[in-house]
């Protein structure tokens, strides 16, 4: 087991240090020119000069690349082109709240699109799955800017119901009151979410409903239900973990359109801020963090769904 | 004696098999599913097509004697806040999106399909290597990452960001793709084909392709979908598109901070388009999903 | 005890529900088991016979259903029964055993548990039930049954997976056992094992059991009485002894006749066939289901169905012409084939192939697991060459080294008519490659479902004779007309063919290069033995004709001994024997040889005894030391060479002219063993 868990923690190094060159790769190599872009074209070549050299632009690409990494590993985000400050103290906070926001979101929907997937399958073929397959990933392809807005016309601005804004600013700072404001923006994301995790539950369900064990049970005098409970859905749920990890890409992609419409200070408020500014060292480095934070859920799936499955305990044991 | 009846029996399945296929076709066509998404993406497609057409105003054509008017005969989806005509533009901004999301999808499945050909089918090395660098890119959101290319190459052109969505979709349709291919070349017919000398390059288009083509088929439609959502998300941060082009997320970003003073039509109908063009695809990468039994 | 029977079908009626119409599978189904008694119910793929099965636990698919007639268990109809009833009678009188032990397990719950959960739901507590869980192992011999219980389904073999299934549907106690094709999937030896299991537990519970079975021989070593199905109905049914020696149904007498049974061989005997195909399922019929493949068939046999006729003491058949069924005209498909395409040809017995010290070893983890171990073989022009052996034998590595699509080790040599060829196929030259082809197990994987039957033949003939497109075209109809797939199907694909027809154009693509030896790898084994008997005959036809030499890969060893000249037998990579077919059927065996034809129930009745092969099937990774087999010989013990055995790996020696053997024990001491 031991050596199982090393090893996926090598890949997921191997990973993060691919991301790292592609990302370098992205913002040095491609035409354009760093310095030009940031600094517009107004720019004199001082100007051009003082910023490379500000920002090691000038040495050679390799020394660049690994200075940069070798910076990463020692905690070191960079300076910020456009603050001047260290990308980290940017970072930091924004990464806060975002986590908060992910958090809630989390909570709400891995529950709820289990559930919903289970219910699709027990009742296959009748309507209720249909509304839940076809409606479910429906709403997934709609963007999660557009749920916001929609969501903050009905229920913010129609209706009042909920908070127009993620953030409780400087009213009532309750633990209560911060999630209540965190309502609306984690259902975005919810919609776009729950139809992915909620067909392969799904699908993990029908396919062990269908089963020889199952039949087995129900043909050693078992009732359907409790087969169900002791029999589908250990097995159907183990492969919902791999998908729930596969979804956190798109859950922090989702994030930044939702922080905007929701006037929120996180990550993807921060990036979208230096997409517009052209910071490419924040930019940069809340890729790397990005992709950190994935290939991290990445390995604790991995190493769950291993712990969780027999066969593939066994496999690794031998 | 004995060959007619083994024949005639043989015909029957024939005929049989092929009222199966030709059901399955008629149980398609009958899928309400199907129905509804093929309607709404036929109107959508005739939209790009004839949309210069249809608008009743040219995109920047401003009228400061209305402006942010609600919905009314004169202008079916009101006006926004410069007294542009907002269906006009609605109708105007069609061409373009469609137009990316396909050229991008297409894109993507062309280089997904030759990644997952030649992973899944040379393993080795060359296997190893790249799904490395795929699990690499898998590993920066889609949005992120796009936005990132878009901004290093300082690109506001639609060519740009197709080509840049295009590459971003590779690793997941490569990935689709390759586990089909990993699949079918351990059949038998893969080696009765090297048991007669193919060369390589028949064996991955002539022998495995055409088995792998429900699943990419099915990838493509998921993927446009896909397309949709990521140029309308970029074009709403900003990215991707000329600044006051008429284009859906452009629109929706000039305009939705008028929700809060209830001037939501400028906002809302931009939205509904998109809903609705993203909703079609999906229904009928729905339906296919049921034809293929995948 | 009632007296009523243990389970009665009365005229039971079943209907699939396929794109929205119901397509009949069981017409009109009437039997009855009594307490304690046997019963088996035979038929070929498609026939109903597992519906009934599943019909009898009340148990159906979702599209399934109960359409006329009744079901009853005891006297109690259970058709009409509720929910909780029938589990009721599940958890306590009728339990099922069925094919593929290894998936009807849980895979994430452990063996133990999961068997107390039957002792759970009558009411044991936890701790008892586990308790009663080691018993039950126990009497389906499992040796070890507290290390057994703590183990997960894919940690077992699969004979010891099947025997904790059966466990299971023995531990309630039932009154009816409904075992579906119990063994089918296992290996010869572990499928005699299950089965000797089965009857003695048998004779000790009295329970009654529904036997479900396609193979003819399983049926006659296990069944009181028997019925045998034809596209969902009965057709014929008596005491098995009747049924074997005095079938009195044409479908019952063609089945009997077209399985290659011990004694025929290709030279001197054809096989009978049933023509046509099985109809597909649901298929209506206004009279007999039976009269458009039928030797007998008359006018109002198509018109008209009859009715069950009495033939014998409780044997009755569903025929007009009972009477005449026994010796009604044999069915040999008399066309022969015309596809000669090697006219000057050498004389049959001359050495075509040479196999060296052939040895293949795969990387699985860092550890090399040696899969073929330096095999030694020859086959001569026009002749055939049998391998068998269980699952982990090599025999299809052994195929696939030789026809280079794997490569095989170093000091490994394929010698084709005196020339030494490369050991992977690219290096080798385009006329020693069309030299060589195979028939592969399964046609719907061997044939691109997306080309036509002409493209695949046609391509085949264009690559391997280089001919240009049209010819190829031409050249590809005419062969596969030759092999009797009807010009109308050329243009068709693989899918709309029947499994007989699908291997008859993998057949033609075989032979599109004019090969001169043709590796047949399990050719039969996916098709029904009416069909089976229409292609062991068609290669017959073409090894006559051109003098093809075959290696015939098959589990079955009726068939291999019908085809084959030669035979090796392999163990774990190994050949423990090889020589004529004749020597190497009649003996004296290898040790190993011996249990494998002891485990085959014979169709014929004889009871021969039983050399058991008792533990698993080692793995290759990590063989045995000395003798592969020897942990599990029946001669070793008592044969005074243990050590030898235990310690040194025999060679393969020739022990009598023309017959090898690798074996420590003498072969005097193994004929008078044997012949005891």
């Amino acid at each position: 087991m031991k050596r199982f868990i090393l090893q996926r923690l090598g890949l997921a190094v191997i990973t993060v240090f691919l991301v790292c060159v592609i990302v370098f790769f992205l913002t040095h190599i491609l035409p354009g020119d760093v310095a030009r872009q940031y600094l517009g074209r107004g720019a004199t070549e001082d100007d051009l000069r003082d910023f490379r050299r500000l920002f090691d632009l000038d040495k050679p690409l390799l020394t660049q690349l690994f200075s940069w990494i070798n910076d990463l590993i020692h905690f070191d985000l960079g300076q910020s082109m456009q603050y001047r400050g260290p990308v980290s103290e940017l970072l930091g906070p924004a990464i806060g709240y975002s986590s908060k926001l992910a958090a809630v979101a989390f909570l709400i929907i891995v529950p709820l699109s289990i559930a919903g997937g289970v219910l699709a399958a027990v009742n296959r073929g009748k309507k209720i799955d249909r509304a839940i397959t076809v409606g479910g990933l429906s709403a997934a392809v709609i963007p999660e800017f557009v749920w916001a807005i929609i969501l903050v016309l009905l229920f913010g601005v129609t209706f009042e119901i909920f908070p127009v804004t993620a953030f409780p600013g400087k009213g009532d700072k309750t633990v209560l009151n911060q999630i209540w404001h965190l309502v609306l923006p984690s259902i975005s994301l919810l919609l776009v979410l729950f139809g992915y995790i909620a067909r392969i539950t799904r699908a993990g369900v029908i396919e062990a409903l269908d089963s020889d064990y199952m039949r087995t049970a129900v043909l050693k005098g078992l009732t359907r239900r409790k087969a169900v409970i002791k029999h589908v859905l250990r097995n159907a749920l183990l492969p919902t973990i791999a998908v729930i990890a596969s979804q956190v890409p798109y859950l922090i992609g989702g994030l930044i359109a939702v922080e905007i419409v929701f006037n929120y200070p996180g990550f993807g408020t921060i990036l979208k801020g230096a997409v517009d500014a052209r910071d490419y060292s924040v930019l940069q480095a809340g890729v790397v963090v990005s992709s950190l934070v994935i290939v991290s859920f990445q390995l604790i799936a991995d190493i769950l769904f291993a712990v969780l499955n027999p066969r593939i305990r066994q496999k690794i044991s031998e | 004696m004995n060959d007619t009846t083994a024949t005639t029996i043989a015909n029957k399945s024939n005929l049989e098999r092929k009222t199966i296929r030709r059901e399955r076709v008629r149980l398609v066509l009958r899928d309400k599913t199907f129905l509804i998404g093929a309607l709404i993406l036929g109107i959508w497609l005739f939209i790009t097509v004839f949309g210069n057409f249809l608008a009743p105003h040219a995109a920047g054509d401003q009228d400061f004697q209305f402006v942010s008017k609600s919905p009314s005969l004169k202008f079916p989806f009101g006006t926004d806040s410069n007294g542009r005509d907002v269906f006009s533009r609605v109708i105007l901004g069609t061409r373009l999106i469609v137009v990316m999301a396909f050229s991008a999808t297409v894109l993507g499945t062309v280089l997904g399909t030759s990644l997952g050909l030649a992973t899944g089918y040379f393993k080795g090395k060359f296997d190893m290597i790249v799904m490395r660098l795929i699990e690499a890119v898998s590993a920066i959101p889609v949005l992120i990452i796009a936005l990132l290319a878009i901004a290093a190459l300082d690109g506001r052109s639609p060519t740009l960001t197709v080509i840049v969505i295009g590459f971003v979709f590779t690793p997941n349709i490569g990935r689709t793709v390759r586990a089909a291919v990993l699949g079918e070349s351990e059949l038998e017919y893969v080696a009765a084909a090297r048991l007669r000398t193919e060369r390589t390059r028949h064996i991955l288009f002539r022998e495995i392709l055409p088995n792998v083509l429900p699943p990419i088929i099915v990838e493509f439609t998921v993927r446009l979908g896909y397309a949709i959502f990521a140029i309308a998300t970029l074009s709403f941060l900003g990215a991707g598109v000329e600044y006051g082009s008429p284009n859906w997320g452009s629109q929706i970003a000039e305009n939705w901070g008028n929700i809060y003073s209830n001037v939501w039509w400028p906002t809302a109908f931009p939205a509904l388009a998109i809903a609705s063009l993203a909703v079609s695809i999906n229904l009928i990468s729905d339906s296919l999903l049921e034809i293929f039994e995948l | 005890m009632s007296d009523a029977p243990a389970l009665e079908f009365r005229d039971l009626e079943v209907a699939y529900t396929v794109r929205g119409i119901d397509r009949e599978v069981l017409r009109k189904v009437s039997f009855s088991i009594a307490p304690g008694e046997a019963y088996g119910l035979v038929g070929e793929s498609g026939c109903g016979k597992s519906t009934a099965a599943f019909a009898a636990m009340r148990y159906l698919p979702r599209n399934g259903k109960i359409t006329s007639g009744s079901i009853l268990f005891e006297g109690q109809d259970i058709v009409g029964m509720s929910t909780s009833d029938i589990n009721t009678l599940r958890r306590s009188a009728i339990s099922m055993v069925y094919q593929n032990p290894a998936t009807a397990l849980n895979p994430t719950i452990r063996i133990g548990d999961q068997v107390a959960e039957v002792f759970a739901l009558q009411g044991l507590s936890k701790s008892d039930a586990l308790a009663k869980v080691e018993q039950a192992l126990i009497k389906v011999q499992i040796a070890d049954p507290t290390k057994v219980m703590r183990r997960y389904a894919h940690q077992l073999s699969g004979g010891m997976a099947q025997r904790v299934v059966i466990a299971m549907a023995l531990a309630s106690n039932p009154r009816l056992l409904v075992m579906d094709e119990p063994t089918t999937g296992l290996d010869a030896t572990v499928e005699a094992e299950v089965l000797d299991l089965v009857r003695k537990l048998r004779k000790e519970s009295g329970t009654a059991v529904l036997f479900i079975s396609h193979n003819l021989g399983v049926i006659r070593h296990m069944c009181d009485r028997v019925g045998v199905l034809y596209a969902g109905a009965l057709v014929e049914q008596g005491a098995t002894e009747d049924i074997f020696s005095n079938p009195s149904h044409p479908y019952t007498v063609g089945l009997l006749r077209c399985i290659p049974r011990g004694g025929l061989h290709k030279n001197t005997d054809r096989l009978d066939t049933i023509p046509g195909t099985p109809p597909a399922l649901g298929t209506h019929f206004d009279g007999c289901v039976f009269a458009d493949r039928c030797a007998l068939v008359e006018d109002k046999c198509r018109t008209t169905q009859p009715e069950m006729v009495t033939v014998g003491q409780s044997h009755v058949a569903r025929c007009f012409h009972t009477d005449k069924a026994g010796s009604m005209p044999r069915a040999i498909d008399t066309v022969s084939v015309s596809v000669s395409q090697n006219p000057n040809r050498a004389t049959t017995g001359t050495r075509l192939l040479d196999i060296d010290h052939l040895s293949k070893a795969f990387t699985q983890d860092g550890h090399a697991v040696h899969v073929v171990n330096d095999v030694s073989l020859q086959v001569g022009v026009g002749e055939t060459l049998g391998l068998v052996g269980e699952s982990g034998a090599g025999k299809t590595t052994i195929a696939k080294l030789i026809l280079g699509l794997y490569g095989s080790d170093s000091g490994s040599h394929v010698v084709l008519d005196g020339k030494d060829l490369a050991g992977t196929l690219n290096k080798r030259d385009i006329k020693d490659v069309g030299a060589m082809q195979i028939v592969f197990q399964n046609p719907d994987q061997a044939l691109n479902r997306r080309h036509s039957v002409t493209r695949i033949v046609g391509r085949a003939v264009q690559k391997l004779r280089g001919l240009s497109a049209d010819d190829s075209t031409d050249r590809a109809h005419e062969l596969l007309s030759g092999m009797r797939v009807e010009a109308t199907l050329h243009s068709a694909r693989p899918v709309q063919l029947s499994g007989g027809l699908k291997q008859r154009v993998a057949i033609s693509r075989a032979f599109a290069g004019a090969p001169q030896l043709v590796v047949c790898d399990e050719p039969t084994s996916a098709l029904d033995v009416s069909v089976q008997a229409t292609i062991l005959n068609l290669l017959v036809d073409l090894q006559k004709q051109d003098g093809t030499s075959f290696i015939f890969i098959s589990h079955d060893l009726g068939v291999v001994r019908y085809i084959s000249d030669k035979i090796a037998v392999l163990y774990l990579g190994r050949v423990v024997e090889f020589g004529d077919s004749n020597r190497v059927f009649q003996g004296p065996h290898h040790p190993y040889t011996e249990a494998l034809l002891s485990s085959v129930p014979n169709i014929d009745g004889s009871v021969r005894k039983r050399i058991p092969l008792t533990g698993v099937i080692p793995s290759p990774s990590n063989p045995p030391s000395g003798c592969v087999l020897h942990p599990r010989c029946p001669r070793m013990a008592g044969s005074g060479v243990e050590h030898l055995c235990t310690s040194v790996e025999p060679a393969l020696t020739e022990v009598e002219p023309g017959h090898f053997m690798r074996c420590h024990i003498p072969l005097d001491q193994l004929r008078t063993v044997q012949t005891q």
